[in-house]
């Protein structure tokens, strides 16, 4: 019986008792510390319960609370009492009521005596650890904690901030270096008396009871004091989440937990039946000479906390509804939008679509309607292409319709005759890339039969709106890629702009532009715009225009030459 | 008699004799010990039915569910009588609770987590749930799971936007929006639900169970990006006891805004509508509303 047992119990007494027996049938003794706040008809009922074993005996009580020093009290006595009536103890383990042992007991006996002088206690100085709650690093051993977290939190904080304050500061006792770690140790006996038996341990001891969570630094910084040889790693398998509370472990952990190799996990659900079923059992002493291995609980635990905490971008959902610009990405994945290019050019959709491979729609803020790929009245999610839908909550809709199709590039046409509501939302997006060809809005009007009153009212509407976007797009809060061109700028070489936004949403893939999309007739374009001007509107997002027609190496109508970069 | 830490069930309900043997056994499965369940003068055998439960208390009542603030007041009463420092659930007899893992862990496995993380409130958004092709085809009959007939859902067009006065989260969207609403979208009915809540006597729900007062409990939902835990309301009201039903609560007028939403059931339903479209999403289970984005498992893992 190289190892004993101490084990810390205030709650799940059948389940407490289920793990001492288990403990005990493989010959190690066990000393129980039962929580004083227990009231006495419970505890007598949990001894008469196990008063059939020799060697399970129990510890003077005490009130143990998280974060005061109850706990240590508790554990100093405990292993004071197993290491007095068991001689034979070497390494004495320190669990909980809620403890489970996964592995055979007798592997650890085995694997602690071919360790005889080692002790396994996680122990890291204030300065390495990031795992503490509540930003109490260092300062957990230089201030003063009287009041209780739980019941006093509002006293426990205003005396924090009094002793930031006034530059309070304790004096650590001489040559102690504060380290901090897991509560749950197994320490060899010439380890433990050392500590126990320390000839200033009541100085220590006065210290030590005015830092914050002693539990996880008492034996923590004592051991580096006397130790011979330190693991600083527990034998138990205890994970914490953001909050400083222990994961719990259930039923369907069973398979997780028998791949962990671990000797201990905690702590478990006390109805997990299965796991008490399954771990509880004389295994036959199955001999293997396993490292624990936790790695995949591990990644669980830290996925759930990374959920917690950061959640999934571009997801607004009833648990999760970020701030205004707190969220670092708006939506789910990246985007783009083009304004202009469905006017300039005749077959911009269909060419874009063959040309990326994302899903192109039409003018998805249209006034009547979003214009959905391959025209479909709803796209994935049941979402509606209603305008009235739509506009109830346009932002919305634009996070749902990423969210919906993640894993797919959209891409779509937007221009001054859209609702103009989710300008902001784009703009401020991130994943957006935007590009614009300003000013591209006259040449449906130009190539439309309508009477120049009416054309030059919806000009001079287009044009303000544009005008409009286009002082958001260059805002400082912008945070899409942005590049507009105003047309003239445009048609002068259009294939280099195109090329550059293809490649940026091919990310890697560098495609190559095989054919390029036709541009419309703009013969007599200049002297549209010349006209509009002498009705004293002045169009001014296309840039310069010459009245003729356009420069002769751009024949109008005709497919614009491949780009001159193209190998 | 109920002892200290039971799960109750508080439900209010009219003529839902039907469904009430699968409901009943849904949420016992779950770890639902009570049910205290308020009858609103059925007259299809609700009563008797419930009468004979060993674990139902019902109380019987004829007067106005509109005037009781469509039972938000009766079951309030109840709650603050029985329910103090129990973990409450409030559902309608078509509602069943999921909540991440509840295929593998008892609701106490996650009443106790939140206790543990000092959580006193969970939400779970309704979801509505409807089968594929007219509701009248495929007869739903008493111990039916519900979910075998309206098995599709909408998984991708809800809007949320912030209620300032509670602080809770006002949901809207889905299949009754798209089909019910199209004109009106503001009018459709608000799927935000907080229906599973340590109760204490000091806590009311000021409507259904949207939300609650004192206002805390309603932020169920992360600020800062993270995500909390949720679950989700699987609402399978849109089987074929769903017409008669519209019709005659058009008559009685006790729901809410003047059973705007049942004429606008009626109304659309009368004529051979299908809800299902070409994007609805099969149920499977509840990772895949979780993939979603429907629900979440926070850090519960």
């Amino acid at each position: 019986m190289s190892l004993g047992v101490v084990m810390l119990v205030h709650t799940a007494f059948d389940r407490a008792e289920e793990v001492a027996r288990h403990w005990r049938a493989s010959g190690c003794p066990v000393v129980i510390h039962v929580d004083k706040s227990v009231p006495r008809p419970v505890y007598d009922a949990f001894v008469s319960a196990l008063s059939d074993l020799a060697d399970v005996s129990f510890s003077r009580r005490f009130r143990c609370e998280w974060g005061t020093w109850g706990i240590v009290a508790a554990t100093q006595a405990a292993s004071e009492q197993i290491l007095q009536a068991h001689p034979g103890v070497r390494h004495v383990y320190l669990a909980s009521g809620s403890c489970l042992p996964l592995r055979p007991v007798k592997e650890l006996i085995d694997y602690l005596a071919a360790r005889p002088r080692t002790d396994f206690i996680e122990s890291a100085t204030t300065a390495d650890v990031p795992w503490t709650v509540g930003g109490l690093n260092a300062e957990r051993f230089t201030l003063r904690f009287p009041f209780s977290w739980r019941r006093q939190r509002w006293l426990f904080d205003r005396y924090v901030s009094l002793q930031r304050r006034v530059r309070f500061r304790r004096r650590i006792p001489a040559g102690l270096v504060p380290h901090l770690g897991s509560q749950w140790w197994c320490l060899t006996r010439q380890t433990l008396t050392a500590i126990l038996q320390d000839p200033s341990r009541a100085d220590i001891e006065r210290y030590f009871r005015r830092v914050w969570i002693p539990d996880e630094s008492y034996f923590q910084t004592m051991a580096r004091q006397y130790s011979t040889h330190i693991e600083s790693r527990s034998l138990t398998l205890s994970k914490f989440d953001y909050q400083g509370k222990p994961h719990i472990f259930y039923d369907d952990h069973l398979q997780l937990l028998r791949r962990s190799d671990c000797f201990v996990a905690r702590k478990i659900w006390p109805h997990a039946q299965r796991l008490y079923d399954a771990f509880l059992t004389d295994a036959e002493s199955a001999m293997s000479k396993t490292e624990p291995n936790p790695g995949k609980i591990d990644r669980i635990f830290a996925k759930a906390v990374d959920r917690r905490v950061f959640g999934r971008t571009g997801l607004y959902m009833q648990s999760r509804f970020p701030r205004d610009d707190w969220d670092s990405g708006v939506t789910a994945s990246p985007y783009s939008v083009f304004q202009g290019f469905t006017e300039l050019f005749e077959n911009f959709e269909p060419w874009l679509a063959r040309a990326t491979g994302a899903r192109v729609h039409g003018h998805l803020f249209a006034p009547a309607g979003a214009e959905f790929a391959d025209n479909q009245t709803s796209i994935n999610g049941a979402l509606s292409n209603s305008a009235v839908l739509r506009d109830y909550n346009p932002e919305f809709f634009l996070t749902n319709l990423l969210w919906n199709t993640r894993g797919e590039r959209q891409c779509f046409q937007f221009g001054p005759g859209d609702t103009q509501s989710v300008n902001w939302r784009i703009a401020k997006d991130p994943n957006a890339q935007i590009s614009v060809i300003s000013g591209a809005w006259a040449i449906p009007l130009f190539r439309s039969n309508a009477s120049f009153a009416d054309l030059r009212q919806k000009a001079a509407t287009l044009q303000k709106t544009e005008s409009e976007h286009l002082n958001v797009l260059r805002s400082a809060w912008t945070k899409a890629r942005v590049r507009i061109w105003t047309m003239a700028e445009f048609i002068e070489a259009p294939m280099e702009p195109l090329q550059t936004v293809l490649d940026e949403i091919g990310a890697g893939e560098t495609r190559r532009l095989a054919e390029a999309p036709r541009m419309v007739d703009l013969r007599g374009f200049g002297q549209f715009l010349q006209n509009l001007k002498n009705q004293g509107m002045h169009p001014h997002l296309m840039g310069d225009f010459p009245v003729d027609d356009l420069p002769a190496h751009q024949p109008p109508g005709r497919a614009a030459p491949r780009p001159y970069l193209v190998r | 008699m109920i002892r200290p830490d039971e799960i109750l069930l508080f439900s209010t309900m009219r003529n839902e004799k039907i469904r009430l043997p699968y409901f009943l056994d849904y949420y016992r499965n779950m770890g639902v010990t009570h049910f205290l369940i308020v009858d609103n003068d059925s007259t299809d055998g609700s009563t008797e039915y419930l009468a004979q439960q060993p674990d139902v208390s019902v109380w019987q009542t004829g007067k106005s569910y509109r005037r009781s603030r469509y039972g938000v007041d009766w079951l309030n009463y109840l709650q603050s009588r029985y329910g103090h420092d129990h973990w409450c659930v409030v559902v309608d007899p078509d509602e069943f609770l999921l909540y991440p893992f509840c295929d593998t862990r008892p609701l106490r496995a996650l009443t106790d987590w939140l206790d543990a993380c000092s959580i006193r409130a969970f939400s779970a958004m309704l979801l509505d749930m409807y089968p594929k092709g007219r509701l009248e085809d495929q007869p739903y009959l008493p111990g039916m799971n519900p979910l075998d007939i309206a098995c599709w859902f909408d998984s991708g067009n809800y809007t949320i936007s912030r209620n300032h006065l509670y602080g809770n989260l006002w949901i809207q969207g889905g299949p009754r929006a798209r089909m019910f609403f199209p004109e009106e979208p503001s009018r459709a009915p608000a799927l935000n639900k907080i229906p599973l809540v340590r109760w204490n006597r000091r806590y009311a729900y000021v409507h259904s169970t949207h939300m609650l007062l004192p206002r805390g409990l309603n932020l169920v939902y992360d600020e800062w990006g993270g995500e909390k835990a949720s679950g989700v309301l699987l609402h399978t009201k849109f089987i074929d006891t769903f017409a008669d039903k519209a019709k005659e609560e058009t008559e009685r007028r006790q729901h809410y805004a003047e059973s705007y939403e049942y004429r606008a059931y009626a109304h659309h339903l009368g004529r051979d509508t299908q809800i299902w479209c070409k994007w609805s999403e099969k149920y499977i289970n509840w990772r895949q509303l979780e993939i979603l984005g429907l629900m979440s498992k926070g850090n519960w893992a």
